[in-house]
């Protein structure tokens, strides 16, 4: 099979299959797959409304793809996206409420604050990772604790016992009123715009500096690295600082765009964790990221719909949910399955 | 004769290529018989097609003279064939037993019965003199008591035919000469060998008939005893090639490399390298010497400043770079093949033409202000394609799919290409073919005679012996002796490298310093 033929087919392939499963799942449930399947076209593109809240949750979940592929591209596992994301949330918050600036200052500073906050909760597992070499999953996934945790905390302490903080100003957020206009007030921000502008970040960092060359081949051998003079240590930690930073931007869509304020959780977003299936999704590349947040944004907002126009139990929608992008995911596994096969024709040369 | 292995006309084709073409393989019961050809030659593509790893276009495949037809290894495995790989297939942290059960494992009312099997490798091992304990555990031993447990594993399968892929390459001269042992050992029990390899003095030491390929063509088969090394070296390249490396007389000046009483620990802080002195001159090679483990790795990664120098100096052009970063060392002048090319010498998932960059990425004209120019390293990579003769389809072409030879033909383009003042080259031709050692050997006197200093680390006598102006022989992290190649042997410097330092021999000893 050529490879452009693969790269059509499969895709395709995997996505009706998806669909073919799920509309069983909802058969045997009881419920009608055309009108689950016709809310989820509608919960998605349905009006303009529609588009523009699909396109608003699709945003974090860029930035949160981001993250996890940069990390994956320097051969470090960020499973931490989803604390980054937390605290990054928290710091743009309260930066949004605590002064009030001209726009012009106030929102970069914001923005700028979930970010350094996101890139130091990256830097702690990158600096024990290169240190002593403890791996990165068990601290990135105890960060996670602490931030959901520290957050909370303080923000009942800048509450004052309450469990959210106050409106962030005007000045410190990403809403724009030609956007609401143009998708029926849908609470569309600019933060789409900034989170495209980083896909070209990664891309411009990875594929065109002399930084993205060192990241890419510390990822694939730390020995050859050293070896060719690269401070591996130094590259470890930037890559998780850079990922952490990718995250905390997740996080400032959150608080200056989508909610304009942080609450208390009682669990974890869960736009972390899918970021990693994002990234993964997309080949750990900025375009596929693009795809990956695309269809993982979608399908969750899409599902909304559902419920309330088909009559299904949300447990159904999500299970279908699931079920889509695990074939998804499988056409992936499919297309790497065919790709190796050839690879390994190619070896055997 | 009777034939227990005939392979009659095999064509195996991948896509338009075509890795075997006509060739014919015929064992007879009892002999080792050498399958003879370079790097990328077909020798494995057709040992696959034997064991059922690939099925062939063409030909045919005959079995004690009924034709079979292989489709997989178990097929294979039930005819008697076995296969010695190159890359040993163990578990580490399995014992011995445990590893040559692996896949049919005996077992008694459910449970896996290993004291039997122990017995029967213990009988076995006895019997062909392997002297392998069946409870050790893999990683304890050395690398060729793990071999030796690869062909237990393929005896205890009842194996009746052995095929030894490339089974040097990983030896010490000591291991290889136990290996001849074996091999003997095993005809004499009335086993059948085929032997891959591309090192011609085994075959003349070992090998009864040899089948030469050449770009997945049957040469031809030769008798051992009535052929030589120069002629099969010629049937293998398709010219003549020169084993004796032509070089003019040295004519070394002053000091490049200087390390005095140099003090390395491993990880375990057991002193590797004890009080090493050593000097290489501007427009010398000098080779060191040594069984392997003997502080050789260790040395070289203090010079590099890959590892932490205990104590003592290591200078370059009289200026002290001990405990510089590697980046510092490489920009004094000195360029480095290491003696892992794919653990150090090369990121495997980059393209080709990444790797050759991997030195200079990071200066102009490939980098300016923290910006590559990827052109620039296509440029820089197709002109040392070029010149060092790396047999790939182009920069972008990932250093994977590059064969080994080419590999090390691109490390040492990217070496010497920035004309270090000294060149330090481990292992520089390991598991090459002689057509790639020949190359590559004339390189390092090439920078010689330019006046650069060369530091060879090599565990090939032959070629320390061709290659070198002085040999510093390297025993238990010491310089024993240091030696002019005309005026050894061989066996001397087996004596040395093995701690038999003779202090007084008439005319052994040279100055170190």
């Amino acid at each position: 099979m050529s490879n452009r033929a693969t790269n059509l087919l499969v895709p395709i392939v995997s996505v009706v299959l998806g669909l073919i499963v799920g509309a069983i799942i909802m058969l045997v449930s009881g419920y009608s797959p055309i009108e689950g399947y016709a809310a989820l076209w509608n919960g998605i593109f349905g009006d303009l409304y529609t588009i523009g809240e699909t396109l608003r949750q699709i945003t974090p979940y860029l930035l949160a793809g981001l993250a996890v592929a940069f990390a994956f591209r320097s051969g470090l596992f960020n499973i931490g996206v989803e604390g980054q994301l937390i605290v990054g949330w928290f710091a743009a918050a309260y930066v949004g409420v605590a002064v009030e600036l001209p726009k012009i200052i106030h929102l970069p500073l914001a923005i700028l604050a979930a970010a350094v906050a996101g890139a130091l909760w990256g830097f702690v597992p990158g600096l024990l990772k290169a240190k002593f070499r403890v791996h990165e999953v068990i601290v990135t996934i105890m960060m996670n604790y602490i931030a959901l945790h520290v957050t909370n905390a303080l923000i009942k302490t800048v509450s004052e016992g309450g469990d959210r903080t106050e409106r962030i100003f005007a000045s410190a957020s990403l809403r724009s009123e030609f956007l609401e206009n143009l998708t029926e007030f849908s609470r569309l921000h600019l933060g789409l715009l900034l989170a495209l502008v980083m896909v070209g970040a990664m891309w411009f960092i990875l594929e065109k500096t002399t930084l993205g060359f060192e990241l890419k081949a510390v990822g694939f051998n730390q020995h050859a690295s050293e070896y060719a003079g690269m401070n591996v240590n130094k590259n470890i930690i930037l890559a998780m600082v850079i990922s952490g930073a990718f995250a905390g931007l997740a996080g400032a869509m959150e608080a200056l765009g989508t909610f304009e304020y942080v609450s208390s959780k009682g669990g974890f977003t869960g736009i972390g964790f899918d970021g990693i299936a994002v990234a993964l999704l997309g080949m750990n590349t900025p375009l596929g990221v693009v795809f990956g947040a695309t269809l993982f944004g979608s399908l969750k907002y899409g599902a909304l719909n559902m419920p309330n126009a088909a009559g299904i139990p949300i447990e159904i929608v999500e299970i279908v949910i699931a079920v889509i992008i695990f074939f998804v995911a499988s056409g992936y596994i499919i297309r790497l399955l065919l790709l190796r096969a050839a690879g390994k024709k190619k070896e055997a040369k | 004769m009777e034939y227990v292995i005939e392979m009659l006309n095999i064509r195996k084709e991948f896509g338009n290529f075509v890795a075997n073409d006509n060739i014919t393989l015929q064992l007879e019961k009892g002999e080792i018989h050498a399958l003879l050809g370079e790097n990328g030659a077909g020798k494995s593509t057709l040992m696959n097609v034997l064991f059922g790893l690939y099925q062939p276009e063409g030909g045919e495949i005959r079995v004690r003279g009924k034709k079979v037809d292989i489709s997989n290894p178990n097929v294979a495995n039930d005819l008697g064939i076995g296969m010695v790989h190159q890359h040993f297939m163990l578990v580490e942290n399995f014992s011995v037993t445990e590893n040559i059960i692996l896949g049919s494992e005996p077992t008694k009312m459910g449970v896996t019965n290993k004291k039997d099997a122990a017995e029967k490798v213990a009988k076995l091992s006895e019997q062909y003199g392997l002297n392998v304990d069946p409870y050790a555990i893999i990683e304890d031993i050395s690398v060729g008591m793990q071999q030796r447990v690869e062909i237990l594993k393929t005896l205890y399968r009842g194996a009746e035919i052995l095929i030894f892929d490339e089974p040097t390459a990983s030896l010490t001269p000591q291991e290889i000469t136990e290996l001849i042992q074996i091999m003997k050992r095993l005809i004499a029990e009335g086993k059948s060998i085929i032997l891959i390899t591309h090192k011609l003095k085994e075959i003349m030491d070992v090998s009864d008939r040899v089948t030469v390929i050449r770009k997945g063509q049957g040469i031809g088969t030769v008798t051992t005893s009535e052929t030589n090394p120069n002629d099969l070296a010629a049937l293998m390249v398709g010219r003549q090639v020169t084993f004796k490396t032509e070089k003019g007389p040295a004519s070394p000046t002053e000091e490049t490399l200087s390390v005095k009483d140099l003090v390395v620990e491993d990880y375990r802080g057991i002193a590797k390298v004890k009080n090493l002195n050593l000097t290489v001159r501007k427009g010398e090679i000098v080779g060191i010497a040594g069984i392997d483990g003997n502080g050789q790795s260790e040395l070289i990664e203090a010079i590099t400043g890959l590892r932490k120098v205990k104590s003592g100096k290591v200078f370059i052009h009289g200026k002290d770079v001990t405990g510089m970063k590697p980046r510092k060392v490489t920009e004094s002048g000195v360029g480095h093949i290491p003696q892992d090319r794919h653990k150090h010498g090369l990121v495997l998932d980059f393209p080709i033409g990444h790797n050759i960059a991997l030195q200079s990425y990071y200066q102009a004209p490939i980098s300016k202000s923290g910006i590559m120019d990827y052109n620039k390293i296509t440029e820089k990579a197709q002109q040392i394609i070029k010149d060092y003769d790396v047999r790939t389809q182009g920069p972008h072409e990932p250093a994977r799919a590059l064969s080994g030879g080419n590999q090390q033909k691109a490390i040492i383009g990217r070496e010497v290409d920035r004309n270090p003042d000294l060149l330090i080259a481990a292992l520089p031709t390991r598991g090459l073919d002689v057509g790639a050692i020949e190359f590559i050997h004339s390189r390092l006197i090439e920078q010689r005679d330019n006046g650069k200093a060369v530091l060879l680390i090599s565990f090939e006598l032959d070629e320390v012996m061709n290659v070198s102006d002085r040999i510093a022989v390297i025993h238990d992290g010491e310089i024993v002796d240091v030696v002019i190649p005309e005026e050894t042997t061989e066996q001397q410097l087996g004596l040395l490298m093995a701690g038999h330092a003779e202090k007084d021999k008439k005319g052994g000893k040279h100055s170190v310093e």
